[in-house]
């Protein structure tokens, strides 16, 4: 399986796009954080582009990878090694390239330009993301045997996940905006990934605002070592159960 | 001449008549009650060190009570200590500790009632129910006391330094933690509070109510339940404080209640949830303040009015202004707002465009608190976005037509 993702690793970093994305990823945030004096605020714009930019392309170079490395796929499908090894391989290879080009674009510049409690957590954020919606891109790519498919419903995932979720929680928090809500968004919102992520790096950021009941509440729950771990672990679900269901999908799949 | 001359005269033998009365355990004069007795008005008692229990201390004449390397006065948690009225009465240097505490009686430290010319100065004051209780007392001058208590709620405790009915009192560098307000002031008139220390107080730092011509400046008010509040006032200036820390949902920074022609001038407003809530209030100004790192810089109720904010500083704010309305009789000009994103074409330091500091997601969040959950969203930020552009639910005329390019350079 290791040498599997070597070769497949080694094929994605010599791919222009991962190198073209930790450019990107790279500039933006050097130029983040020499911009504006205050580190906060640059962390701030940072988190914008976290949170939109990095589920994008996760999303995207892994279905293109996938439906581009089809023929690939099916060639070491027919020698005799386990099919369950391929996909797996396949996805870590994809993952670990692309937190690569996040650690280098976006984690040792802020490292060394910005030490806060904020952007430790958005770099573990922003790694957790990456694995997350190349997970749920993996699952988008088995799903379908055609390529536009395929990125199309990965794409569906990513607006789905980025914009229409929230939709639907501020509609329920406005339609039952007479009752105790806290615990209830506080579930809804951490059942999504992006907005997980958002919170608790905006329980580091904008403290002040976030201190009143709302605020207080979210804080208590996330301060604590339960709080932290729950978050990490629902992170970890989102990219163990797509995966799994992909794998399920794509051992059964007549290829 | 002549007449000099002999008020020159007066003058000495009336102060060759003062006595200065010593109390010290191993002298004669063991105890404070005698000395107060046999001394007459005008005389100086001063008390050397060690630990007395007298209850509760009776003073009527002008005396000068001068504590030695602060002897310590202890009210074994049933007496008032001081309990004072009358003339020109000095109290220093004393160690005052466990007074008494009541539900119906107002223990004290320190008790003034109908005093005129009273000195507190330089006490320390270790769990009292109330500190200094100031009533009725004029031309009053409390300084560099230091109060501590340590209750658990608020109905276990009292005022740090509590004035009701007063005039022309001079409160300055107190250092007051741990009571239920730190300083309250309740009918007091032309009165003076300056660079005093209020902080980690229950409710507020200090509280205001029904008193007016009175000027608060230099005082740092941090940590406190609820921060300031100053209500059903006029004419109260309000200068170079700094609020800071006031952490909560019902908790200010500075809470403004009814508050009529009053100035807030030069303030550091740093890392509360709501720096100022305004209700009902008319006529202030607001200049030369700095807003920075707030949940909301300002929250205006739509029944404020003819309030002016000029030339403010606003730095790393969650949401620079919040109100409840769409009336604004207010006016908000030349202030500096960093997140402002317009352009001054004609370089005279001035943003071509106005600037409005109500988004639309503060009047969201102010109408469901629970939406603060999505802060910083995508969809957050292009719902701020479209009503930028065509403003339909924010108050249109809540805005700043000349806002400041460069960031005023105010210290503190």
């Amino acid at each position: 399986m290791m040498k599997i993702a070597k070769y497949v690793a080694y094929d994605i970093i010599r791919n222009r796009f991962v190198l073209l994305y930790t450019l990107f990823l790279l500039i933006v945030t050097v130029s983040m954080y020499s911009l504006d004096s205050d580190a906060g605020k640059s962390t701030l714009s940072l988190l914008n582009i976290i949170l939109l930019v990095v589920p994008l392309v996760s999303v995207i170079f892994t279905t293109m990878h996938f439906f581009n490395s089809y023929e690939f796929i099916e060639l070491l499908l027919s020698q005799p090694v386990n099919r369950e090894k391929v996909f797996i391989s396949e996805f870590l290879s994809v993952a670990l390239a692309l937190s690569l080009a996040f650690i280098i674009g976006v984690a040792l510049p802020t490292v060394l330009l910005a030490n806060n409690a904020a952007a430790v957590y958005l770099i573990f954020s922003g790694v957790l993301l990456t694995f997350v919606f190349v997970s749920l891109a993996s699952l988008a790519s088995v799903l379908t045997r055609d390529k536009a498919k395929g990125i199309g419903i990965a794409l569906l995932f990513w607006i789905y996940f980025t914009l229409i979720y929230d939709g639907l929680i501020l509609y329920v928090i406005y339609s039952f905006s007479d009752y105790p809500l806290e615990k209830v968004t506080l579930l809804l919102s951490s059942l999504n990934p992006v907005d997980l992520a958002r919170i608790v790096i905006l329980l580091k950021l904008d403290i002040s605002a976030l201190m009143g009941y709302t605020g207080a509440f979210y804080q208590n729950f996330f301060g604590s070592s339960t709080g932290a771990i729950y978050a990490f672990l629902l992170l970890l679900a989102w990219i163990i159960i797509p995966l799994w269901v992909a794998l399920r999908k794509f051992i059964r799949k007549d290829i | 001449m002549k007449i000099t001359t002999a008020a020159c005269l007066l003058f000495i033998t009336f102060l060759s008549q003062a006595k200065t009365w010593i109390v010290d355990q191993r002298k004669n004069i063991t105890s404070i009650q005698k000395a107060i007795a046999l001394a007459s008005s005008g005389d100086t008692i001063r008390v050397m060190p060690g630990l007395y229990r007298e209850g509760n201390l009776i003073v009527k004449k002008t005396l000068a009570l001068m504590g030695v390397d602060y002897p310590v006065l202890d009210g074994e948690n049933k007496y008032e200590i001081f309990t004072v009225t009358g003339k020109n009465i000095l109290i220093s240097g004393f160690k005052l500790i466990n007074t008494g505490r009541g539900s119906l009686e107002d223990i004290s430290g320190i008790s003034a009632v109908q005093t005129k010319g009273l000195i507190v100065r330089n006490n320390k004051f270790e769990n009292t129910f109330f500190g200094i209780h100031l009533a009725n007392s004029s031309k009053s001058l409390i300084e560099n006391n230091t109060l501590r208590a340590n209750a658990e709620a608020e109905y276990q405790i009292g005022n740090g330094i509590h004035a009701w009915k007063c005039d022309s009192l001079n409160i300055r560098g107190n250092d007051i933690a741990g009571h239920r307000d730190g300083i309250y002031f309740e009918f007091v008139t032309h009165s003076h509070i300056e660079k005093n220390f209020s902080h980690g107080n229950m409710r507020y730092g200090l509280h205001f109510m029904f008193s007016h011509h009175d000027a608060y400046v230099a005082n740092t008010f941090h940590n406190n339940g609820a921060g300031v509040a100053v209500m059903y006032t006029q004419d109260v200036n309000m200068i170079a404080n700094r609020f800071e820390d006031n952490w909560g949902s019902s908790s200010f920074g500075l809470l403004l209640k009814d508050i009529r022609d009053s100035r807030i001038e030069g303030n550091l407003f740093a890392k509360n949830t709501v720096s100022i809530f305004m209700d009902g209030s008319s006529r202030c100004h607001f200049e030369k303040n700095v807003f920075r790192e707030n949940g909301w810089a300002v929250k205006i109720q739509a029944n404020c009015d003819e309030n002016i904010f000029k030339a403010n500083s606003f730095l790393s704010n969650t949401f620079d202004m919040a109100t409840n309305g769409s009336l604004v009789l207010n006016k908000v000009d030349y202030n500096y707002w960093d997140n402002y994103q317009g352009y001054d074409l004609n370089k005279d330091g001035i943003g071509d465009l106005p600037f409005h500091p109500v988004s639309l997601y503060s009047m969201v969040v102010e109408k469901m608190p629970s939406s603060i959950v999505l802060w910083r969203s995508f969809l957050v930020y292009l719902l701020d976005r479209s009503e930028k552009v065509v403003p339909s639910i924010t108050p249109e005329s809540l805005k700043d037509s000349h806002p400041v390019m460069k960031n005023y350079d105010y210290h503190f």
